[in-house]
Order: structure tokens, then C-alpha cells, then sequence
């Protein structure tokens, strides 16, 4: 089985968001808490839903993520585009302020 | 706690709705229309007013016949999502010219007061920790609309043509 | 363009409050994401891949130069600085916060516009041909009845929640710019011996996972009766729609199964009933909404043929851009110029926040203030003196505005797709943008001439892919892209589903295989054909064997 990590999003931002340690939720996928087991995964995906009916996120689940010297990437083209954003140059916008 | 409104107002539920193999209490009672079809005739001997629970597939056509000694047709919402009760509402005022009560029972959130309201529903079952204040601002949140409806009350076009 | 009166904006004012206390409500988890979920629809607002999607109407595609600006500031504002205009003549934000969506409603408001129904099963922007009021070619304006209708549909309180999305279109030309055939309702303008408009109305066009071309059920409706038999049509629909599985809820599902003539019966039973109610439109209102659509205030002008010919001889630049983006006016001296929202390599119909303003006083300049949505995602000048076509041509070149590809193949219809979209099977942008390099030179899409373009990332059909003369659908096997192809496929007047070519491709093979299937054309076309005429009367074979007999196309199942 290959490493999973939780992703949902964020209530108030629809921002996508990883579960960290401790029942936290962090922007970046660098931060989220890793499993490798099949039953620590469900477990987790439980403590989410306590995120979900405290309205911090919503539709927490699962996902594949490859581990490549250190740099994490989901293996699903969508989770990738969720973690790093869309795939195409968007340089004709200006940052989020 | 569910609350049963009238006119703003939490009234006490003097109809028992009944289930299908319930024995029929004393008073006035909801039946399904399965149940109103197959004793129509013994349940109108009884004394006490009768009612008919409209499931989301069953239109008030099926009932026609028998609004004049109907007190309540509760239209169902089997989920809110489910629409067809606001017709069976508007066809029940509209084409039937219904005078008894319409009432909306199954999932009726709070969101949907106002539309129930143009749509001729007058009790409403809600679950609520202040249903009559909860009411108030439900329905009230639109003091302005575009079309007419079942509740007769001008809609924009015709307030337009009125100045 | 339509102002609000007093009853307008009270109307979306109490919307508004009342969206904000829907969201608190959501925020105090007092109402689940089940039970918040419609309500945020019905006001345009979904979660995507990266942020929740807010979807503005731009009713029939009528915008002024001030609606522009102010989707330029929520660009900025509240944004990541660009908006998508869509098939549906809407503009969409990418990076939109739940908790900042009121203000932005708010916002919107104040300049007359909303994000009311733009999603939600319910009663949908209605759309209109772009060049309503303008075109030469047009019978009857529809602007009037689109607005009648918006009023209408806008928060009924029996149509919120029907089994599924409805969309209304409609056109005033006999060449159909609005793809009415693909809609729930279409509504066709005629004029009849008396020359007074009414309508053809049809029914049950729609794309999707199960497209079908609409049917007429009633072939002429007077403008009083309107609202009495769309009701009647919707009416029909709630209580009989399927309710049990979201891919087979549309109205056309049920107009095929029971067929238009037993749909046509139960609407004209219902209509006997309510066609002299209350819904009866008084011409009181049609002629106070129309007044909002007279005609701006027109200079006497000769027609500048001569003069154009001229500069158009003197620039092949110009005239390329001439031929394709500019359209012929009703009024002598004026014309309709189409600003192209497909650059090459980028996303087709996004525009970024400068630009926007850019435009919206292009509009004001040369224009009368107003700016048009296209559903093929363009923006259109209405009313461009043909004496500016020149300064506005060079203005639009400054803007990157001024591809010369309107109605051409690069003038691609693509929905967000995967990139954006929670929907998506697949990537459609890098496709589009891959297409859009591969064929730069603007002589050579002048020569191949009309051909539509239409890139959808899933079955949904959101890019249109089943109508373009080109159809791309982007698919997912096995975890990897692939993207399957159809051709003969119309929105117009004589609308008509593109045939599947062959199997699915990898990305990389789309460029190749659109070479091959543009110089099949060339090769075959006789004297005046486009691309759809020529497909049409040759068929696929020849098609089929040059894409999937070329050396760099490889199929895969």
C-alpha cells in the first residue's frame, strides 16, 4: 500500500487543506501527516469528520501521495492539480492580496 | 423541536396523523391517501375532521373528488430538494380552489418558508428551538417578488402597472 | 439596457441579506453542507478544485461598461485579478472565499447585477443571440422576452427546486447564434403575416451525457401568452421529471421517453387552464422593457464600404482582422466588432482585470457604453462607427484582443476543465492552448474558413463538445488523459450531435490529428463549402482513415 494523506477543504476559503498531526489542517502538503497502514488511514478519515461537524472543512478524504527524495506528489493527476494548483500559466493574474 | 405554525403562530396539532395499520384514535386524523382509498367511506361516518398526506408522487388530482370534506392535506417533502409539493400546493389552491388547510410536513427547512407561503401553504411543520420568531424572518424575507402565485398578492409587474 | 426600478432592487437587496444569513448560518453550523449546498448553488456559488466558484449572470449577455468595471474590481478585490466568461454568457471566479460572498453579492448589486439562479435546479441565466437588436440578419429583437423571463424565473417559488438544472435561450435571427435547439426551452422569433412577433417554441434540447436536439412543441406562441406556457412547460416538468438519478433528470429525458406529442398534450391541458391568469403579459410591460432597449442615439452615417475597402487593401492585417471579427450592422455607418478572447496559448474566454476596464472604455469611446458576451466566450462592440474601426482595430492589437479568429478554428470553445473544475475527467485548456500554437498563422484560418472548435473536460458537456464541427471530449482511462473526437456536430439553425471519429488519443496526438482532419477538408471541399457542409456530404470515412492512418497519431482503446 503507498503512503495516504487526508485533503479536504476548507470551510471558509473552499482552500484545499491536509490533515496534519493533532487533528490540523495546513495549506501545504509538505505538512500533512503521512500513513501507511490501511486502518490508521480510516482512522484518520474519522477524526476528520470531527473537523466537518466543528465547520472547519468538508468532504475530507483519502488520497495516494508518491514520496520522491523527500518532495511529496499525489499520484492522481487531480490530487496533484489540488495540492499545486492548475497546471497552466496563470501570469496574467495578480496575486491573491 | 418540531412546532406546527399557523399563521405565525405555534398551534397545537389537533390532527393525529395516523399510520397505516394504527387503529384510528378519537378526533380529527391525517390518513395516507393508500389509507383514505381503501376507507373512504368508513372514515368519513366518523365525527371529526379529516386529513390526507400527500406523498411527493401523489397529486392532489388523486383527491379531487374529495377536498370538499377535507380539512388538511399535508403535502409531503420527502427531502427539501424534492419540488413537486410546491406544485401539488399552488394546483391544490389554484386549480381545485381548496379552501381547507395545506400543510407542509417531512423536511421543511427554514430557507423554504417564504416559497411555501406564495405557494399556498398555510401551517407548516418546522423543527425549530424558536419557530415563531424563525417564521417571522422566513417568511418575511421577501417583501417584493416577480410572479403571481397561489397567495394573491401583487407581484412586481402588477404594482408596476398600479403607478 | 434594462435599469432596475425600485421593486428590481429591493428584490436583490433582500437576496443578498438573505444569502448573508444563509452563510452565517452555514458558518454557526446551523445548517449542514447537505442543506447549505442548494441554497449556495441557487446563488451561483460552487466548491471547485482550489477555492469555491462564483458564477455572475450576465443576463442574455447584455453587460454595460460599468458592470465591466465592477467585475474588474471583484477581480482584484476578491480574486486572483482574471474571470472564465462562459457558454452560458456568465462570467466565473476561480478563488472565491464562502465568507466574503455576501460583500461580493453586495457589490454586485450596486451595479445592477447578480449572481441570483446562475446555478441550481432551477431556472438558469437566459441567453440570447449576442447580436441582439443589432444584426442585420434579425426579425425580431428578443431582448424584451429575455427580460420578461429573468423576472419571471427569478425566485419562484414553485420552480427552486425542480429535478434539475433548466436553461432558456432565445433568438430573434433565423440564423441561430444562441444554439436554441440545445435547450430546455429555445425560443425562435418570427414575424408573422402582420408582420407582430411570436414564437416557435421547442423543447428538450439539452447536451450532457445523453445530448439531444430539441423538438418544437408549439409552432407559434404570441408574446401575450409567454409566460403562461413556459410556466405550463415547467409546471409539467416538476411534477413529472425524474427525481431518481441526476444523470436522467433533465426535461429532455422525459420529452424523449414519453415522446413531444403525449409532453405536448399534458402542457396544453395545463396552459387551457392558466393561459388567461394573471401571467397574461400586459403590453403595458413589454413596451416599459422595451423602452430600455431603444436604440442609442445613431448618427446619420453613409455607409464607409469604399473607405474600408481602402484601408483594407493598405493593411492585410487590418482586413484579415475585418473579415473575421467584424460584422455587419443594421444601421448604415455602424458595425459589429467581435473582441476575440482566444490569443493564442491562452485560456479561451478569460479576461484579466485590466483588460476588463481596457474594454469597458473601448465601450464607452466607441460604443455606447455596452459590451456583449458571446456563448462561444468572445465579447462583442455593438455599435462601432465603421469611421473607427481602424483606431478600435489598433486598439484591440495593443490589447491582444484582436486575434482574427471569430468563428474560425482557434476560436475554440473550452470549458475550465480539470485544471479548475471538480467535475473534469480531464485537462481541456492545454489542449486548447496546444491547438491554438499549433495553428498561428491567420492566412491559413482564414483559408479553412467557418469551423467550430468545442473542448469539453467530461461528459458534461460544458464546452459544447457534442455541437462543435470539431468536438473534443476529454476522457480518463486508466488514470491518463485521452480524448476522443467527434465531427459533424452544429449548434445553428440546423443543429445536429458530432459522430464519435475513432478511438480516444493521447494528448499530445490532438495537434496531429486536427492537421489531418483540416487538410481531408482542403483536399475535398467543393466551391463555398465549410467544414460542415463538406462533412455532411462526404461523411466520415475520409476522415477516419487520414487521422488514424497518420504517421503521428497513435489510438489507443
Amino acid at each position: 500500500m503507498s503512503s495516504q494523506m487526508i485533503v479536504a477543504s476548507r470551510l471558509t476559503d473552499g482552500r484545499v487543506v491536509f490533515m496534519t498531526d493533532g487533528l490540523g489542517w495546513s495549506e501545504s502538503i509538505d505538512d500533512g501527516l503521512i500513513v501507511e497502514v490501511a486502518d490508521r488511514g480510516a482512522e484518520l478519515l474519522e477524526d476528520a469528520t470531527r473537523s466537518v461537524d466543528e465547520c472547519f472543512v468538508v468532504e475530507p478524504y483519502l488520497i495516494d501521495v508518491a514520496i520522491d527524495q523527500g518532495q511529496r506528489r499525489p499520484v492522481q493527476l487531480r490530487e496533484a492539480i489540488r495540492a499545486f494548483g492548475p497546471s497552466i500559466a496563470t501570469d496574467r493574474a495578480v496575486e491573491e492580496s | 423541536m418540531t412546532a406546527l405554525l399557523k399563521a405565525g403562530r405555534v398551534s397545537a396539532d389537533t390532527f393525529t396523523t395516523v399510520g397505516a395499520d394504527d387503529e384510528l384514535p378519537a378526533g380529527d386524523i391525517i390518513v395516507s391517501l393508500e389509507r383514505w382509498r381503501a376507507e373512504r367511506e368508513a372514515l368519513q361516518q366518523r365525527p371529526g375532521k379529516l386529513g390526507v398526506r400527500l406523498k411527493s408522487d401523489e397529486p392532489p388530482a388523486m383527491i379531487a373528488d374529495d377536498l370538499d370534506i377535507l380539512a388538511v392535506v399535508a403535502v409531503e417533502f420527502p427531502v427539501f430538494r424534492d419540488g413537486r409539493g410546491y406544485s401539488h400546493a399552488r394546483l391544490l389552491r389554484e386549480q381545485y380552489g381548496f379552501r381547507g388547510e395545506v400543510r407542509a410536513v417531512g423536511e421543511v427547512l427554514l430557507e423554504q418558508l417564504h416559497f411555501m407561503v406564495r405557494a399556498g401553504f398555510d401551517a407548516f411543520e418546522i423543527d425549530s428551538d424558536d419557530p415563531e420568531r424563525d417564521f417571522a424572518v422566513a417568511a418575511g424575507e421577501f417583501s417584493v417578488w416577480y410572479q403571481p402565485a397561489a397567495d394573491e398578492r401583487p407581484s412586481a409587474l402588477e404594482l408596476r402597472l398600479r403607478s | 439596457m434594462y435599469r432596475y426600478d425600485e421593486f428590481d432592487e429591493r428584490l436583490v437587496a433582500e437576496r443578498v441579506e438573505q444569502f448573508r444569513r444563509q452563510v452565517g448560518r452555514r458558518l454557526r453550523g446551523e445548517l449542514s453542507e447537505d442543506q447549505f449546498k442548494p441554497l449556495r448553488l441557487m446563488n451561483g456559488l460552487y466548491m471547485q478544485l482550489h477555492a469555491y466558484m462564483l458564477r455572475v449572470n450576465v443576463p442574455y449577455g447584455t453587460l454595460s461598461s460599468r458592470q465591466m468595471r465592477a467585475f474588474a474590481q471583484i477581480a482584484r478585490k476578491y480574486d486572483r485579478g482574471f474571470g472564465h466568461f462562459t457558454t452560458r454568457q456568465n462570467i466565473q471566479y476561480n478563488w472565491i472565499k464562502l465568507e466574503e460572498t455576501p460583500d461580493i453579492l453586495a457589490a454586485l448589486a450596486e451595479v445592477e447585477v447578480t449572481a441570483i439562479q446562475s446555478s441550481g435546479n432551477c431556472v438558469r441565466n437566459i441567453t440570447a443571440d449576442q447580436y441582439a437588436g443589432r444584426a442585420k440578419d434579425e426579425l425580431a429583437d428578443p431582448r424584451v422576452y429575455c427580460e420578461l423571463l429573468r423576472q419571471y424565473s427569478f425566485l419562484h417559488p414553485e420552480f427552486s427546486y425542480l429535478p434539475r438544472k433548466f436553461k432558456i435561450a432565445v433568438t430573434g435571427s433565423p440564423h441561430d447564434r444562441a444554439a436554441v435547439a440545445l435547450h430546455d426551452i429555445g425560443l425562435r422569433m418570427h414575424l408573422n403575416a402582420a408582420g407582430q412577433p411570436g414564437f416557435e417554441v421547442l423543447v428538450g434540447g439539452g447536451q450532457g451525457r445523453t445530448p439531444f436536439i430539441a423538438h418544437t412543441i408549439r409552432d407559434w406562441l404570441e408574446p401575450a401568452d409567454l409566460l403562461s406556457y413556459v410556466e405550463a412547460i415547467l409546471r409539467i416538468y416538476n411534477l413529472h421529471g425524474r427525481r431518481d438519478n441526476i444523470h436522467k433528470a433533465r426535461i429532455k429525458i422525459i420529452v424523449n421517453q414519453m415522446g413531444i406529442d403525449r409532453y405536448r398534450e399534458l402542457v396544453d391541458a395545463e396552459w387551457e387552464r392558466i393561459r388567461d391568469s394573471r401571467l397574461k403579459v400586459p403590453q403595458a410591460e413589454i413596451d416599459r422593457i422595451d423602452a430600455y432597449f431603444a436604440p442609442p442615439d445613431y448618427e446619420s452615417l453613409p455607409d464607409a464600404s469604399v473607405e474600408l475597402d481602402a484601408l483594407q487593401t493598405n493593411n492585410p492585417q487590418f482586413a484579415r482582422w475585418y473579415a473575421s471579427n467584424v460584422i455587419e450592422h443594421k444601421v448604415p455607418g455602424y458595425s459589429i466588432v467581435n473582441l476575440s478572447l482566444k490569443p493564442p496559448g491562452r485560456p479561451p474566454g478569460d479576461l484579466d482585470a485590466d483588460r476588463m476596464e481596457a474594454v469597458a472604455d473601448l465601450a464607452d469611446r466607441y460604443s455606447f457604453g455596452e459590451i456583449r458576451v458571446t456563448h462561444r466566450q468572445n465579447l462583442v462592440l455593438t455599435d462601432v462607427r465603421q469611421s473607427d474601426l481602424f483606431e478600435v482595430w489598433e486598439a484591440l492589437v495593443r490589447l491582444d484582443l484582436a486575434t482574427p479568429n471569430i468563428g474560425k478554428l482557434t476560436d475554440i470553445i473550452c470549458c475550465p476543465g480539470l485544471d479548475y473544475c471538480s467535475l473534469a475527467n480531464a485537462r481541456s485548456i492545454p489542449v486548447a492552448e496546444d491547438l491554438s500554437r499549433h495553428f498561428l498563422d491567420v492566412d491559413k484560418l482564414a483559408v479553412v474558413g467557418d469551423l467550430t472548435l468545442n473542448i469539453s473536460g467530461c461528459m458534461n458537456a460544458c464546452g459544447h463538445h457534442h455541437v462543435g464541427n470539431i468536438g473534443i471530449l476529454g476522457v480518463d482511462k486508466r488514470g491518463q488523459e485521452y480524448f476522443q473526437l467527434t465531427l459533424g456536430g452544429s449548434s445553428d439553425e440546423s443543429a445536429s450531435l458530432g459522430d464519435r471519429l475513432g478511438r480516444a488519443l493521447p494528448q499530445a496526438d490532438v495537434p496531429a490529428a486536427i492537421d489531418a482532419i483540416v487538410e481531408t477538408y482542403l483536399a475535398v471541399r467543393e466551391d463555398g463549402e465549410r467544414f460542415l457542409d463538406t462533412y455532411r456530404r462526404v461523411g466520415i470515412d475520409p476522415f477516419k482513415q487520414a487521422v488514424y492512418g497518420h504517421a503521428a497519431v497513435r489510438a489507443v482503446a
